[in-house]
């Protein structure tokens, strides 16, 4: 993992930040992580995907994650989310430990604290825009007029009052991940994880959906964690770790940016 | 329930699929519905049949006959109340198509064994009058128009050269057991024998006699069978219901048979509908991943796949039967005469829906284990 300290300042957010990625956090972090190894039995091989990574999210950070392909970004990004258990390693989320939790309680953990936001938008195609952000509502005891009223906020979030009655295939690309994002904040989740979110996008979409992102972050203080292989996008988190053969690594062309004065 | 906006949903995905899915429950519930008619038309002389009463055939079949002598003989044993003869006339009215049951009966003592049959005691009184009386069911005077007074011609080649016997409708009965025939033509059996041939004079076709206590069954038919023991017209008694199911059974084990093609019909919908709910559930693997992403349970995941065909099966099975309580009378009135009634009964309109209800939960289950048990990574793998 390069030196063992690598305390990389957030320069978006406020007051700088440290995201660290030595296991030294202060142990107040909203996510940590210590010591997560994931390996993946194919054949009689084993591929080690993730080594003993460290990792300290606080509330409000926007991190991105860069890597090629193989380099275990979305096997991160699942195991965060709870989609998958670690082979070796804790991760912490507001305290809980979800890495011993039970497929059931990691279910409900999820639908608490986590909005996934996927590259292909998986917006259920048979519903509205309405009723595909309405889903994480239905597992709540909000009532219906209440549910209502979440829904039109999410879609007024993202900029999509107007279209709730419209099914997926008659949105744009962009408007689809902007229902998808919808989907993701409506019950007011922990924080996010975003799977390429601006991979199937043309520049111009893919522009709108990371300022909505950024805005997620800003104004609403959500914690953002986005997998991505754009360095145009990456470079719009507040800070970017680069993920190689399983190691989180410093040093990448965003740290280089970060240590020479931050990111515009 | 605020699911049912997601199950429909998925319901009416595939709209030519799921009309087709329907359509092959509906049919299929027709089938099982008209299928379960037909076997409890058969079987109803069995149920209808009376506890306390026997019936005496020919040893060798129904078609060898029996001595009218055997009337009295059998009068005579204790424990039986009353004795009646039968012959099957087996004519034709007008065409072969207008098949109704026709009876050549004793008139003096038919109202004491058969006492479901109910006949106005005037007409029965014209009827025991009139050698060339006939009395007839309330269905079958309704099938032909039929009204008292009416001569009534049967053509018929069963006893000698084919030649028209006719005869005046003096009666109407009907029949006060839910269920029971109201179908059959009744001649006297004096006029009867006065035109049948020399080989045919004299003869019963069976006998039916009532018992005074049914507990007596037994004994008065193994006293009958001994009776006629190593004579020329052997005897074969047993009770009424025995003797309607054995004949049931000279047209083959139709029970059998019956229920050889509802379970094809069964386990046919069972893997169409399985097939069906298999491509569905495969075709939304993501969908599904997804939804167990955001926060559905494995449970929740299964119960919608489950939901969704027992919809169907429901839907398709409420069609289906529908379709055939329209259509029973019809086929019923078709076949008039050919079967016995055909009823659809509330018991077999509950046992069809259970029936689809089974295979609409049976054919979502498998798929639905399997979204359930399926992993969310490999799930949003398959985007």
């Amino acid at each position: 993992m390069g030196k063992a300290a690598a305390e990389l300042p957030q320069s978006k957010i406020g007051a700088p930040k440290m995201i660290r990625v030595d296991g030294r956090g202060n142990g107040n972090s909203l996510i940590q992580v210590r010591g997560l190894s994931k390996t993946y039995r194919r054949g009689g091989e084993e591929i080690q995907v993730l080594q003993r990574l460290n990792l300290d999210v606080d509330k409000g950070d926007f991190v991105g994650f860069m890597g090629p392909s193989g380099s275990g970004k979305t096997t991160l990004l699942n195991l965060l989310g709870g989609l998958d258990v670690p082979t070796q390693g804790s991760i912490t989320v507001a305290g809980d430990e979800i890495t011993h939790m039970s497929a059931s309680k990691l279910t409900q953990w999820r639908a608490r604290h986590v909005g996934f936001i996927f590259q292909m938008y998986n917006l259920i195609p048979v519903l509205t825009a309405f009723q595909n952000v309405e889903l994480p509502l239905l597992l709540t005891k909000l009532s219906k007029s209440e549910r209502r009223k979440h829904v039109e906020t999410a879609l007024s979030v993202v900029g999509l009052p107007d279209r709730m009655n419209h099914y997926p295939r008659q949105l744009s690309g962009g408007q689809e991940q902007r229902v998808a994002i919808a989907r993701a904040i409506v019950a007011d989740p922990t924080f996010l994880l975003c799977d390429e979110p601006t991979g199937d996008l043309d520049r111009k979409s893919a522009d709108e959906i990371m300022s909505l992102i950024h805005r997620l972050v800003k104004e609403y203080g959500k914690t953002v964690l986005m997998v991505t292989h754009d360095p145009v996008v990456a470079k719009q988190a507040d800070l970017t770790l680069h993920l190689e053969k399983g190691l989180l690594v410093e040093g990448g062309p965003q740290r280089q940016e970060v240590a020479a004065g931050g990111v515009a | 329930m605020k699911f049912s906006g997601l199950i429909f949903a998925n319901l009416f995905r595939k709209k030519v699929r799921l009309l087709l899915t329907i359509g092959s429950f509906a049919v299929a519930l027709f089938l099982f519905a008209f299928l379960a008619v037909v076997k409890s038309a058969f079987s109803r002389g069995t149920e209808v049949a009376g506890a306390d009463r026997l019936v005496i055939a020919s040893r060798v079949g129904l078609m060898q006959t029996l001595p009218i002598s055997y009337d009295d003989k059998i009068a005579a044993i204790p424990g039986v109340k009353a004795v009646t003869h039968n012959h099957w006339f087996g004519g034709v009215y007008q065409d072969e198509k207008n098949f109704f049951v026709q009876f050549v009966i004793d008139p003096e003592n038919m109202r004491k064994v058969m006492n479901e049959f109910v006949v106005p005691d005037d007409q029965w009184a014209n009827f025991e009058k009139d050698r060339q009386g006939a009395v007839v069911g309330v269905k079958t005077a309704k099938r032909f128009g039929w009204k008292i007074g009416d001569r009534i011609p049967i053509k018929n080649s069963l006893y000698g050269p084919t030649k028209t016997w006719e005869f005046n409708l003096d009666g109407i009965y009907h029949n006060d057991r839910p269920g029971g025939d109201e179908n059959q033509f009744w001649i006297q059996w004096k006029y009867f024998d006065e035109n049948v041939p020399a080989g045919v004079k004299s003869t019963a076709g069976w006998y039916v006699l009532k018992l005074d206590n049914p507990d007596d069954a037994a004994r008065v038919a193994k006293s009958i069978d001994n009776m006629f023991a190593n004579s020329t017209y052997e005897t074969k008694t047993e009770t009424e219901s025995a003797f309607a199911a054995g004949f049931v059974k000279q047209f083959g084990n139709i029970e059998f048979l019956i229920e050889s093609i509802g379970m094809v019909v069964f386990f046919t919908l069972l893997l169409v509908t399985g097939n069906t709910m298999a491509i569905s559930v495969r075709e939304r693997i993501s969908e599904l991943g997804v939804l167990k992403a955001i926060g559905y349970s494995d449970r929740s995941v299964l119960f919608f796949v489950l939901a969704e065909s027992l919809v169907i099966a429901l839907i398709g099975g409420v069609l289906g039967l529908g379709l055939a309580l329209v259509a029973v009378p019809v086929l019923g009135a078709a076949l008039n005469g050919l079967l016995p009634s055909l009823v659809l009964s509330p018991a077999i309109l509950s046992l069809g829906l259970l029936v689809a209800l089974l295979v609409g939960g049976i054919s979502g289950l498998l798929p639905g284990i399997g979204a359930m048990r399926m992993r969310v990574v490999n799930a949003l793998r398959r985007v």
